[in-house]
């Protein structure tokens, strides 16, 4: 029932703000806060009492399951499960959560009510694809994070200076994820309808789909919807396009969820369902798969550099360290994916920060544009020194999350593909680039104007002290969030491996 | 010692975190006492483990705590501590808390003293763990951490873009050869499946046949990590730039200890280096490049510290081209003698530079001798040091020790250099010191009575003493100091032979005079005759490309940065995206050819409906004929 739970306090909190508004404004801001702190309880006492150990014969992969019956015709269950990865994601969730409401504390004074809504929603809709594992509630979930979304975009996004650009920007998120959402629909229903003319049982269920035996051709394009899907989510060059205006636009929230959770989701439905569900066709996806990688991080890198919008430059990098996620992911090595595991965490926490960081920037200089920045350092107390350690972590500090993280999917992807690691370490010098590019002109040089700015009050100062001091714990101490997702890792490291003997068995029998 | 080695660095990690945390509450004395007196913990807690005689083992193991373990990847926050790892720490806190209580005379008055000092003492942490990791991740971590902490340094007066630029380019430069290295471990990982620094130096002959195609890749990649850091051709660039940061900064990162990182890697890494001769020679080939090319960089600058800059360049070349003949006690010897005289020179430059009110150009100093006598004898002694002159001097013993190793190896190219080098060094040594401190001082330059006395306002101890000490360690007592490290190395070529060594000390003697007279003649009696020289003509071609030291900058700028920021700027638009954007211009396309159709014409509806009709009607018949 835990997992029930999970899923509808977030649902029930969101409707609850939205009446608490008639009371007072601050109200829905508290309950907020509290629902967001509850998912994050109830996933810190389900990790301190959980076993990771792996799944060995007679104990279940699964550390939580629920199931009912939801419309048996269809064989459709709401069928929720958690492994250590569902539990790391969840209690992300939460974290970001808690963060995204106190970073809109003051930036969002229209609407509160139903801006708090939307946002319990989209994490109540993300908490929701982290657990389900029958398909069609997957794709239930994963659409139901894109309606709310949409609103926070086009509602409470900044006007830009094109006046329309938030509305524009929220309706190009909706149709590029709305569109790929349609293809994984397609394949899900055709892989469905595959098992039900192989077995003449029609289900929905992971576990039941997980060892269909699709013919060839189809099957190939199946994993494709899947992992456009996922791909456009993601985001992998080409389909990125949504990604820097939607992150422009967006309220800082909004950003926040989008970068440290949404495109979490990709990484995890490719983990959890492309796959496992298609393991011979993704091993021999793999080659494109991680030169698509290659290329959204050298792409990302070089458009980041470019930019003028910080939070552009901010989104353009999720574009480059998502590309170092995608290699990982079809490495079929069990320490990139945990590293892949890792850098979805450290990402979350250090893009966050960033965004969180030029939001509490808007607030006072009203600009996200550099070019009117500049010699901030001696204007603004504190914060750019907590800029200074989120990019150094952006750009893969030893010591922070993310070194760990792309470290580990490096020193993982390298005996089996050591081009695409040559490559990919020309993403750590750009990084380094872009990195410094963002100090040197927000922070560093001639004040574009004099005057000191207000520091940080409480609230400000203990959400950056909270995620750095997170960033160095898992950089230097990552050993409980590996233990936790080794058991998922390993399996799908062996999937590939798996396959690849299967089809030198085939060899063997032509 | 365990205690003692732990003690060394987590004091100077204290004294950032309380500085960085502080958020400019602290002012000047207590930033400058927390961050001074941090460093002198750490050189106390340092000279504790020093004393400590090692329990029977020569290796010290203290295993913190396991950082990461996935499968075989197990690398530790672990260290491990023998000879050359007490001579670096030595190093490091020993002089770090020099600089660090010269630097308190130096930023008196000076804005963000708290941030400098956190970042020192960063510095002086990831130092420390760069040469105690017993991985080679850990080290990866100092090596990084240092690279950052030297970033932040140089942009320390960060309103002056063109100090910015300099922090940034040290950085990305160094980044590249970070990369390589990064490169090189993971290769050592796939190949030994290990990083343990000793597990990989004890597999890796196993693994790998001498001068194999993999030791040499290996060897290879790690040199470029060094040759990055250690300011080495061809990722030298960013050096000279880097003195825009304060002086104590330039005396402890870019002379003493960072710029040395490369030196004690490839020393740490000996046992890969020596399965690979191919890459030893290259390592020695371009150690004697650089110490070459900048050495003749050092004689055509004007500003003191660049002229320091290459020099550091050029003595870190002969510590490469030590390495490559295989003598990796000479290397570190010569790096222990160089941390002494060129903090020494650093310090004595910085003296200069804060009582002539932040000028540097030596073209407008000069008569400076009676005015600052502690900064002039500074000059004298790290100079002397720094030309090797006989006997009394560190610098001489080191030197000797590469020239004598170059010469045992059979290597007469790089020897050749070396001696070369010896009478350049004279050569722009006596530059420096004639250029500042004598003579008159040039146009716009600080008059005798704008000099500030540097006793003035401050506790001259902060000023004398690391001027003192330093000097004293420059002499021969620098050299007596040096404990060796006796059996950590591969025996040296020079070891067991004798024959040529009185030979070679006469020739370097030689060239070390040779350059002193040639200075003396040059700039005291041929003054007139080299400034009209260097004025017109060839002479004057030269002096340029020395200048711009061999013109690197602008041949990486040609084929590296532009191109870069042109690929930046065309695709800043996203051209990719605006090809995704092309089933948006389709269905436009379409919706407009549609549109015209809905006139609201009753004509031309009438019109189409006839002709589609006939053209339904037509179509139903040829199928229907074909099919009949």
């Amino acid at each position: 029932m835990i997992l029930v739970w999970l899923i509808l306090i977030p649902f029930i909190g969101g409707l609850l703000c939205w009446q608490a508004e008639r009371w007072s404004h601050q109200a829905p801001r508290w309950i907020a806060l509290g629902t967001m702190l509850f998912v994050l309880v109830i996933s810190v006492v389900v990790w301190l009492t959980g076993d990771f150990a792996p799944a060995s014969a007679n104990s279940s992969q699964w550390l939580l399951q629920w199931r009912a019956p939801w419309i048996p015709r269809f064989g459709v269950e709401i069928h929720l499960a958690m492994d250590g990865l569902s539990l790391v994601l969840v209690a992300l969730t939460g974290f970001l959560g808690l963060l995204a409401v106190l970073c809109s504390w003051q930036e969002i004074s229209d609407r509160v009510g139903f801006f708090h809504l939307n946002l319990l929603f989209i994490l109540g809709g993300v908490v929701g694809v982290f657990l389900a594992l029958d398909l069609f509630l997957f794709f239930l979930f994963w659409e139901m994070m894109l309606v709310p979304m949409y609103f926070l975009i086009a509602l409470w996004g900044h006007s830009g200076s094109a006046g329309q650009t938030r509305i524009r920007a929220a309706t190009r998120f909706f149709i590029y994820t709305q569109a790929s959402g349609l293809l994984m629909l397609v394949s899900i229903i055709a892989l469905v309808f595959v098992h039900y003319s192989n077995t003449g049982e029609l289900s929905f269920g992971y576990d039941t789909l997980r060892g269909t035996d699709v013919p060839e051709p189809l099957a190939f394009w199946l994993m494709l919807g899947f992992f456009i899907a996922f791909a456009v989510k993601l985001p992998v060059v080409p389909f990125h396009g949504w990604l820097p205006d939607a992150h422009a636009q967006a309220p800082t929230a909004g950003s926040v969820d989008l970068a440290g959770i949404l495109l979490k989701t990709a990484a995890y439905g490719i983990l959890r369902f492309a796959l496992p569900l298609f393991p011979e066709q993704s091993a021999a996806f793999a080659p494109v798969a991680m030169f698509l990688g290659l290329v959204g991080i050298i792409y990302g890198a070089v458009l980041a550099c470019g930019q003028q919008d910080i939070k552009r430059l901010i989104a353009y990098t999720s574009v480059s360290h998502m590309g170092f996620v995608l290699i990982a992911l079809y490495s079929g090595s069990e320490l990139a994916i945990q590293g892949a595991i890792v850098l979805m965490v450290a990402h979350a926490f250090s893009t966050a920060a960033l965004f969180i960081l030029s939001g509490q920037l808007y607030e006072r200089i009203h600009s996200r544009d550099m070019r009117v920045m500049g010699g901030l350092w001696g204007r603004l107390p504190v914060l750019p020194g907590f800029t200074l350690c989120f990019v150094a972590a952006s750009l893969g500090m030893p010591a922070t999350a993310n070194f760990v993280g792309e470290f580990m999917i490096l020193f993982g992807t390298f005996p089996g593909a050591p081009m695409v690691v040559v490559v990919a370490s020309i993403g750590l010098v750009l990084a380094a680039i872009y990195s410094l590019l963002l100090m040197q002109r927000v922070h560093f040089g001639s004040e574009y104007r004099s005057g000191l700015l207000a520091g940080p009050d409480r609230r400000e100062y203990g959400i950056m002290l909270v995620l750095l001091v997170l960033t160095l714990a898992v950089g230097l101490y990552p050993q409980p969030l590996l233990d936790t997702t080794a058991a998922v890792a390993g399996p799908v490291a062996e999937l590939f491996t798996g396959s690849a003997e299967l089809a030198v068995r085939a060899g063997e029998v032509n | 010692m365990a205690m003692a080695l732990i003690l060394s660095f987590v004091f100077p990690l204290a004294g950032t975190l309380i500085l960085a945390l502080s958020a400019g509450r602290l002012g000047v004395r207590a930033s400058s006492f927390i961050g001074v007196g941090s460093v002198g913990l750490a050189a106390l807690a340092t000279a504790w483990a020093v004393m400590t005689p090692p329990g029977g083992e020569s290796v010290t193991v203290i295993t913190l705590w396991n950082w990461i373990a996935v499968g075989d990847f197990q690398p530790t926050i672990g260290l491990a501590v023998d000879g050359l790892s007490l001579v670096m720490m030595s190093v490091i806190t020993g002089v770090g808390f020099l600089i660090h209580l010269f630097a308190a005379w130096y930023m008196r008055g000076e804005e963000g003293v708290t941030r400098f000092y956190a970042w020192m003492n960063l510095f002086v942490f990831s130092m420390l763990l760069l040469v105690l990791g017993d991985n080679l991740l850990l080290l990866f971590l100092g090596w990084e951490g240092v690279g950052l902490c030297s970033y932040g340094l140089i942009g320390h007066y960060y309103r002056s873009h063109a100090n910015g630029q300099a922090a940034f380019k040290a950085f990305v430069v160094t980044r590249i050869g970070d990369v390589f290295l990064a490169l090189g471990l993971f290769l050592i990982f796939m190949e030994l499946g290990t990083l343990d620094i000793r597990t990989v130096l004890e597999l890796a002959p196993q693994a790998w046949a001498q001068g194999s195609t993999t030791a040499n890749l290996a060897a290879l990649l790690v040199l470029g990590g060094a040759l990055g850091k250690s300011a080495q051709v061809p990722l030298h660039t960013w050096l000279p730039d880097a003195m825009a940061g304060p002086t104590p900064v330039s005396a402890l990162i870019h002379a003493a200890t960072m710029v040395t990182a490369g030196v004690y890697l490839i020393a740490r890494l000996h046992g890969l280096f020596l399965l690979a001769p191919d890459v030893m020679l290259l390592v020695g080939v371009i150690g004697a490049v650089s110490l070459l090319l900048a050495a003749f960089a050092a004689l055509a600058q004007t500003d003191i510290k660049r002229v320091l800059a290459y020099s550091t360049m050029s003595q870190i070349g002969y510590m490469f081209l030590a390495l490559g003949v295989g003598a990796f006690d000479a290397a570190i010897f010569h790096l222990v003698t160089h941390a002494f005289f060129k903090a020494l020179l650093f310090l004595s430059a910085g003296a200069v530079i804060i009582s002539c009110h932040h000028e540097q150009d030596m073209r407008r100093l000069g008569g400076l001798w009676r005015k600052l006598p502690v900064a002039y004898g500074g000059f004298l002694v790290g100079g002397a040091a720094l030309v090797a002159l006989p006997l009394a001097t560190a610098g001489f013993f080191s030197k000797d020790e590469i020239l004598w190793q170059a010469m045992a190896a059979d290597q007469t190219g790089l020897l050749l250099a070396g001696l070369l080098g010896a009478v350049l060094t004279g050569l722009y040594t006596v530059r420096l010191i004639l250029s500042t401190f004598h003579g008159e001082p040039g146009h716009g330059g600080p008059t005798s009575d704008h000099v500030r006395d540097p006793e003035a306002g401050v506790n001259p101890l902060t000023h004398h003493l690391p001027l003192v000490v330093l000097a004293i360690c420059s002499t021969f007592v620098g050299a007596w100091l040096y404990p060796g490290l006796g059996g950590l190395f591969p025996a040296s070529p020079g070891e067991a032979a004798d024959t040529g060594h009185t030979l070679l000390q006469v020739l370097a003697m030689g060239a070390a005079f040779a350059g002193l007279l040639l200075a003396a003649w040059l700039f005291l009696w041929q003054r007139r005759w080299l400034d009209e020289t260097v004025r017109q003509g060839f002479g004057n071609s030269l002096w340029r490309l020395w200048h711009s030291a061999w013109g690197f900058d602008a041949l990486f700028d040609r084929i590296l940065v532009r191109p870069w920021q042109l690929t930046v700027k065309y695709l800043r638009v996203d051209l990719i995206n605006l090809m995704m954007n092309l089933p948006a211009l389709v269905a436009r396309a379409l919706n407009a050819g549609l549109v015209r159709g809905q006139n609201g014409r009753v004509r031309s509806y009438a019109l189409v409906m006839v002709f589609g009709a006939t053209a339904i009607l037509l179509t139903l018949a040829l199928v229907q004929g074909g099919a009949v």
